[in-house]
């Protein structure tokens, strides 16, 4: 019996969701063996620290048929892997990749399937796992009904945990005798930005910011504090912004430690979007903005005023702390 | 061209959540029901979209649910789908939804499958790649564009971080994502019209959900925020870093 953990790679290094992973495959249940499966080109010292947090064994996945993210090709050799580790649980992030082979690694092992994990398993009274629902208006426990199980979890749900080791790398050949079906034709990567849903710190404004001219502002704090940059509903509508900064019920929901908003008035799908952030920080020039109520700090100013001050404020935070 | 889109009934996005008493499921006194947005807005209206440009086609809605689905069926229908069919059963999980669509797909064969990339109520992003893998095609999650040329269609799809342009032969699923369409408002004549088209109501097979959702609760309130003067921008700087520790 094992767990096995995906493991994620973008521009041939590791993400940042498979050492959360991993960390929560380590204390979901202590002592069993754990396996990373890792498909596609990664140095080999990137591979082997992964035992620092928590894998025995690298199972890696290399070649052509790795070359692109094909989800058939990735879930299926994941599929392989479980089933030659006995696995009975499955971890992986829910994110864009997790979304598209968690369901067929689910399917294949006959697992009940726990989407956005935001806690650990409780074990004392069956399988049961924290998630949210109704797009971050609430929450609700999932229990699973099945022997195997599969969980993709939520970025920035489990503190990463690293100590030291190294795991025995080998490759993994699943011996899939199929080509793939979905053919990728061109791979356009957005350059030096930080996916949305992973990132830890978040800068977002909306229709207060008048236009996309002005989304300067935005990016040089977002820039200044490492962070990704998001917006609301009518900005990326209106094509201010592209499409997948769009946080809120329809868009996307995010969950990074901090969440800076300006000239966003809080409307209730937009909330739903980003409550489970630790830390909300609302700017806007209306006092009465509904977003404050759901703020941990507020501040009354123009977004033209306030964004550059606050940029600057930072910049002189980390240059007295470098 | 003859598409299915697979719809799901949420509650409409302005709803203020409330559970039962008990914490075993939504209150739904006073909710107002819709279709899925991205159901609606991107995978139907591109169906329908595609449909009309080929000149001749179908486009089927299907559905988990019982009669209570029906009106939100409707609306789909007025929107300008052909037909719909309704899987009488309730609509446990999304493994168990993929296992009744997937059986019905295998009785009925479509040229190929557009959903939502997510329902705005459980969130899960499942069903879609569970409906493929039942029925061994191709799955394209969070499509964002969608072209057909004969057998062959073009996609791009939302990698995270970036955009992959793929290409599939034959049948595949698809769960549909921003951009892919824009919402369409049914006009009278679609709504007249959708008065008539047929729903088909079609027993369930034997299938086992994967999971059970229970204990529901609301996210604990936050206290009051603070407010900062917007002259004093190292004092929010002071606060993040030393009482909210996120800097």
């Amino acid at each position: 019996m094992a767990t096995i953990v995906f493991v994620d790679s973008f521009k041939g290094h590791i993400k940042k969701s498979a050492f959360e992973s991993l960390t929560y495959a380590k204390k979901a249940q202590p002592g069993q063996e754990i396996i990373a499966l890792v498909a596609g080109d990664v140095p080999q010292e990137e591979l082997e620290a992964l035992g620092q947090y928590g894998a025995s064994k690298v199972w890696h996945a290399h070649g052509p048929a790795y070359q692109d993210f094909d989800s058939e090709i990735q879930g299926k050799t994941l599929a392989k892997a479980a089933e030659k580790a006995n696995a009975n649980l499955v971890v992986l992030p829910f994110d864009h990749t997790g979304k598209s082979i968690a369901p067929i690694v689910a399917v294949a092992m006959n697992a009940g399937l726990v989407s956005g994990a935001t806690s650990l398993p409780d074990t004392s009274n069956g399988f049961t796992v924290k998630v949210n629902v109704f797009s971050g208006k609430a929450l609700a426990e999932v229990e699973v009904l099945t022997e195997s199980k599969v969980i993709t979890v939520n970025p920035n749900s489990i503190p990463v945990e690293k100590e030291e080791g190294a795991a025995q790398v080998e490759t993994f050949d699943p011996g899939l005798n199929i080509s793939p079906r979905v053919r990728v034709k061109a791979v356009h990567k957005n350059t030096d930005e930080i996916p949305l849903p992973e990132a830890e710190r978040v800068v977002s404004a909306g229709r207060g910011l008048k236009g996309p001219e002005n989304w300067g502002i935005v990016e040089d704090l977002a820039k200044t504090l490492d962070a990704a940059t998001a917006c609301s509903r009518p900005v990326s509508d209106i094509g201010w912004r592209p499409h997948h900064e769009h946080v809120g019920q329809t868009g996307i929901t995010i969950r990074p430690n901090l969440y800076i908003a300006a000239g966003i008035s809080g409307a209730i799908q937009h909330l739903a979007g980003v409550n489970g952030s630790k830390t909300i920080v609302v700017i806007n020039t209306d006092p009465e903005a509904p977003f404050f109520k759901a703020a941990d700090y507020g501040v009354v100013g123009d977004a033209f005023e306030v964004l550059p001050k606050l940029n600057e404020a930072v910049r002189k935070f980390k240059e007295a702390s470098a | 061209m003859n598409i299915l889109v697979c719809i799901s009934k949420v509650p409409d996005t302005t709803t203020k959540i409330r559970f039962l008493s008990d914490a075993s499921g939504l209150d739904t006194n006073g909710v107002t029901w819709i279709v899925n947005p991205s159901d609606e807005w991107y995978a139907l209206v591109r169906a329908l979209e595609l449909k009309e440009a080929a000149g001749s086609g179908k486009v089927t809605i299907i559905t988990v649910g019982g009669a209570e689905d029906d009106p939100i069926i409707r609306k789909a229908l007025a929107v300008g789908a052909d037909e719909a069919v309704r899987i009488d059963a309730p609509a446990h999980d999304a493994a168990f939804v993929a296992k009744q669509i997937a059986a019905w797909v295998k009785e009925n064969p479509v040229d190929f499958i557009l959903t939502g990339k997510e329902t705005i109520d459980y969130n899960g992003s499942v069903m879609g790649g569970m409906l493929a893998a039942h029925l061994d095609v191709p799955y394209v999650a969070l499509v964002e564009k969608l072209e057909k040329s004969g057998n062959t269609t073009h996609m791009h799809r939302d990698i995270g971080g970036g955009t992959e342009e793929v290409e599939v032969e034959g049948m595949f699923v698809a769960s549909a994502t921003k951009g892919l369409a824009e919402q369409r408002i049914p006009n009278m004549r679609g709504i007249m019209a959708a008065r008539t088209k047929p729903i088909h109501v079609t027993p369930p097979v034997d299938a086992q959900p994967g999971v059970k959702f229970k204990n529901y609760s609301l996210p604990p309130e936050k206290g009051a925020c603070k407010m900062i003067d917007p002259d004093n921008m190292d004092e929010l700087v002071r606060l993040l870093n030393q009482e909210a520790k996120v800097l």
